[in-house]
């Protein structure tokens, strides 16, 4: 990457030793560099929840299986979830905003470029706290090294009394940590694009991608708040003897799974509207259109935000909320549905009347419009307050949230590097092996995932570490092992891909998709200052007016 | 750039369907005894299955109608070879569509709310009839204590209740409660899931109308040993729940022949935390063994109630149910003997 440097005609720098590269690293405070480490955290976090999946699946592949015990099953679980949520989902999101934001606005960096800095070392100290916990919270109890109560880490299972040891200590600490780096880089995101647009782009004229993340980051600031609280009052109930959730002690079980959701449940819209943003980049270049509707994507985004901050209890239809509560929780989730539909049906109008371009990151952003699709229908039977009486905690859930996440989340992910990757590294990645990853993956994906609603339409609740025979779950959670293997060789073809293109693959230039955002109007990899002059927009695809003056879009705006 | 053909896509499509049929056949071809959603034996859980098939009817029209426009949209508009390098005609949106998939989506919202609303409304708001049996269920970690109050009836993991004639209803209300941490009571084919969540009591009810043995288990996890939290519900007639009953509320036999496992059970820990009804052991953590035999399973369901699987669990509760509270007693194997013959005695 010494290539970042200012190159002069005719004068020739010398490679520098690997200890000044790393060194750079570290104290780098370039947005485009942190949003390369915070990615490449992310994919290693990737990696390691993916193998606790695949063992979980080895687990449950057969009844009465005796692969791990269920002290490491429950382990495997936890870590699992809250290593893709907290230390993959959000990092490689937060990674792209930090990448793409001031290039896409035409700034130089982001507003607070410490802050930022401080923010991904802190996210990053989470993640490495959670996984110290295997080798540092056996304490003097010899109690599990492990956190093994659960992402949401219901109360009472966290008091003392039941989890001793510090593997819990561990869990809280890592989210207590990260959660401030999530929100500094909240605070930075709101800052850069409030502040730093080049002049020109006003609000209406800003890439979509900007604006979802600008509600992106403002839903971190409010949700995050709350876990962070929580947080801190579980350690003071564990170690200052509070009782904010100690039940022995008169305190209210159900407070955390309030403080919890209200946090957890805008944390998956935290992860999905970035997911979003890609979309409508991605579609429209590959449709060869603008997008369709463009202040009602932004409307419908900002409708999303704020109603997906009343729909949290809808975690807690079990939980015996009354009648006129699950009325509402019921009626603002299905209510979340209208804007989302909205989004689906414009990003079908973009790619109505196009050309479509089926290159590798508009493959994975069908697929995206297709598995989302299914997520939000059996999001739909969930926010039905009744039906979801059969269906929360069941194995339907884990495949409705996995349909969002993976289906979702993760696509979507992938079509974002397939179709920046050429700008971070000035290198293509291989479009064959791209597309073989793309169906290898579909092919896992939809083995495991379709599959996986059966066995809770079958009564098999989650979390269970083995099962019985003879209640119709054997073999579909078999084809559902089978699939998650299928998925993980796509991964491993992926991440070949990414190490072989970075040297092997075709120079990309500074535009390979003859796309129409600020990103693609400077080199690839961009230069440390981004743009040697900050560049001055007047309409939403400033280098769709540059290609073609004779039809600008000023004319339509 | 090799374009995708529309053969590509349809033989794709076809392959996943035949796949995805093929394989919900072979699953439903298993022997599956009971803990289907969609075979409802209880009015709550029949609202449920009701409302679910309107729900998956809207939500699979709405499924059709996008997938096709999908569909569509990528076959039709794909790219040909002979428009490189020309732009399609660039559109911006449209008012009258953008209302048009707001308002659609909003009507089936409210539909949809209105159906849900009725069904729970009718399964949370149903008052209490007068000949409801009252059952009160406590979680602990890893198995179920039921207790049936106007009835003197204390067992455990085995909950018996009678069928409900729908002309002369006799639903069973459940008090929801929990000694420890959160768990869920879930018999899919009597009712939706509630929790039991310590210092927050909960209430249920069902009212099955055929006989049988209707199975579940804890839906919350709880612990190490969630998975193997398992529930077992006995459907009997009013006869043969009176006979239940009756026999319930016997104190525990006293057999003079095993006295010895009497003492031994008396005089190790076993009493600290069970009870057998008229002796001293009156322990409250662990099931109560009065009646112990009248049940088919031991450990929650985790093993049939063998003699000796009485004795593996007595002897090493790990190696049926790691993660167990009940310890290891380490009896010497006449010790063991003596408490199995004994436990065979309690009918």
């Amino acid at each position: 990457m010494s290539s970042n440097a200012i190159t002069i005609p005719g004068v020739q720098i010398n490679e520098k030793p690997w200890v000044d590269t790393l060194h750079e690293w570290v104290t780098t405070v370039d947005h485009k560099r942190l949003g390369v480490l915070y990615i490449l955290y992310a994919l290693l976090f990737l990696v390691i929840a993916g193998v606790e999946a695949l063992i979980i699946r080895i687990q449950l592949m057969f009844p009465h299986n005796h692969f791990v015990s269920p002290q490491v099953f429950n382990r495997l679980f936890t870590m699992h979830g809250t290593t893709m949520v907290f230390f993959m989902g959000m990092p490689i999101l937060f990674g792209f905003a930090n990448y793409l934001v001031p290039l896409m606005i035409g700034a130089r960096d982001m507003a607070f470029p410490r802050l930022n800095a401080f923010s991904f070392w802190l996210s990053a100290l989470g993640g490495f706290l959670l996984y110290f916990s295997l080798v540092g919270a056996n304490g003097l109890y010899g109690a599990g090294n492990a956190p093994d109560v659960g992402w949401w880490a219901y109360a009472p299972l966290t008091a003392r009394a039941f989890s001793p040891g510090h593997s819990t200590d561990y869990w809280t600490l890592a989210l207590l940590v990260s959660g401030f780096g999530s929100i500094g880089t909240a605070i930075n995101i709101i800052a850069t694009i409030l502040c730093m647009r080049c002049p020109g782009m006003k609000l209406n004229r800003m890439p979509l991608l900007a604006w979802l993340n600008l509600v992106m980051a403002g839903m971190v600031l409010i949700a995050v708040s709350p876990l962070t609280a929580a947080q801190m009052m579980l350690l003071i109930d564990r170690y200052l003897g509070g009782h904010f959730f100690d039940t022995q002690a008169g305190g209210s079980a159900v407070l955390w799974m309030h403080f919890f959701w209200i946090f957890g449940h805008p944390e998956v819209y935290v992860l999905i509207i970035p997911c979003f943003a890609f979309m409508s980049e991605i579609i429209p270049v590959f449709s060869r259109k603008p997008i369709f509707g463009y202040p009602v994507m932004v409307a419908a985004t900002v409708c999303i935000g704020f109603v997906s901050m009343s729909v949290w209890a809808h975690h807690m239809f079990t939980v015996g909320m009354n009648s006129y509560a699950n009325s509402f929780f019921a009626i603002t989730t299905m209510a979340v549905g209208v804007p989302t539909g909205i989004k689906i049906f414009n990003w079908l109008g973009t790619m109505w009347g196009g050309r479509i371009q089926f290159k590798t990151p508009m493959l994975f952003s069908i697929a995206f419009l297709f598995q989302f699709l299914i997520a939000g229908l059996t999001g739909v039977m969930l926010g039905s307050a009744a039906f979801a009486s059969q269906l929360s905690l069941s194995y339907f859930v884990v495949a409705h949230f996995h349909y969002t996440l993976v289906g979702g989340v993760v696509f979507a992910v992938f079509a974002a590097i397939y179709y920046w990757y050429p700008k971070i590294t000035g290198r293509m990645l291989n479009e064959t092996l791209g597309k073989v990853h793309f169906w290898v993956f579909v092919i896992g994906f939809h083995l495991t995932f379709d599959l996986m609603h059966f066995p809770g339409l079958l009564g098999m609740p989650r979390r269970i570490y083995t099962y019985e025979p003879g209640r119709g779950w054997n073999t579909l959670n078999l084809l559902v092992s089978i699939g998650a293997f299928i998925q993980a060789i796509a991964i491993l073809l992926f991440v070949a891909n990414l190490i072989i293109s970075y040297f092997k693959g075709a120079k990309a230039g500074n535009d390979p998709w003859d796309a129409w955002t600020l990103e693609w109007s400077t080199t690839s990899p961009p230069p440390a200052y981004n743009f040697a002059s900050i560049p001055v927009v007047a309409t939403r695809r400033p280098l769709w007016d540059l290609k073609h003056p004779e039809d600008p879009d000023s004319r339509y705006e | 750039m090799r374009r995708m053909r529309f053969s590509d896509l349809r033989s794709l499509w076809q392959g996943m369907v035949i796949a995805f049929l093929s394989t919900a056949a072979f699953a439903a071809s298993e022997p599956a005894n009971g803990t289907n959603i969609f075979t409802p034996a209880s009015t709550p859980a029949r609202m449920v299955t009701h409302l679910s098939v309107f729900v998956l009817v809207i939500t699979g029209i709405i499924f059709v109608v996008v997938f096709t426009l999908l569909a569509y949209s990528v076959i039709k508009f794909r790219g040909q070879a002979a428009d490189a390098g020309r732009e399609p005609p660039q559109v911006y949106g449209s008012t009258q569509i953008e209302m048009a998939w707001t308002i659609i989506p909003i009507l089936i919202v409210v539909v949809l709310f209105l159906a849900t609303a009725r069904v729970i409304h009718a399964v949370q708001d149903a008052p209490q009839p007068p000949g409801a049996i009252e059952v009160t269920a406590i979680g602990h970690q890893y198995w179920w204590e039921f207790r049936y109050p106007k009835l003197g009836v204390v067992t455990a993991n085995e909950l018996h209740i009678p069928v409900s004639d729908p002309a002369n209803p006799t639903p069973t209300f459940l008090t929801l409660l929990s000694a420890d941490t959160d768990h869920s009571f879930w018999i899919p084919e009597l009712a939706g899931k509630t929790d039991l969540i310590p210092n927050h009591p909960n209430r249920m009810w069902m009212d099955p109308q055929r006989t049988g043995i209707f199975l579940g288990q804890c839906a919350q996890y709880c612990g190490v040993q969630h998975a193997k939290m398992l529930l077992r519900v006995s459907v009997d007639s009013p006869e043969d729940f009176a006979t239940w009953v009756r026999g319930q509320q016997q104190p525990a036999v006293q057999d003079a022949s095993v006295e010895t496992g009497r003492r031994v059970f008396e005089s190790n820990a076993c009493m600290n935390c069970h009870a057998v009804g008229a002796t001293a052991a009156n322990g409250r953590f662990g099931p109560d063994l009065t009646h112990l035999m009248t049940r088919a399973t031991i450990a929650s369901g985790a093993a049939t109630n063998t003699p000796q699987n009485l004795r593996l669990w007595i002897q090493n509760p790990n190696a049926i149910k790691p993660g167990s509270l009940m310890p290891a007693m380490q009896l010497n194997d006449a010790d063991l003997d003596a408490v199995v013959s004994y436990m065979e005695t309690l009918r």
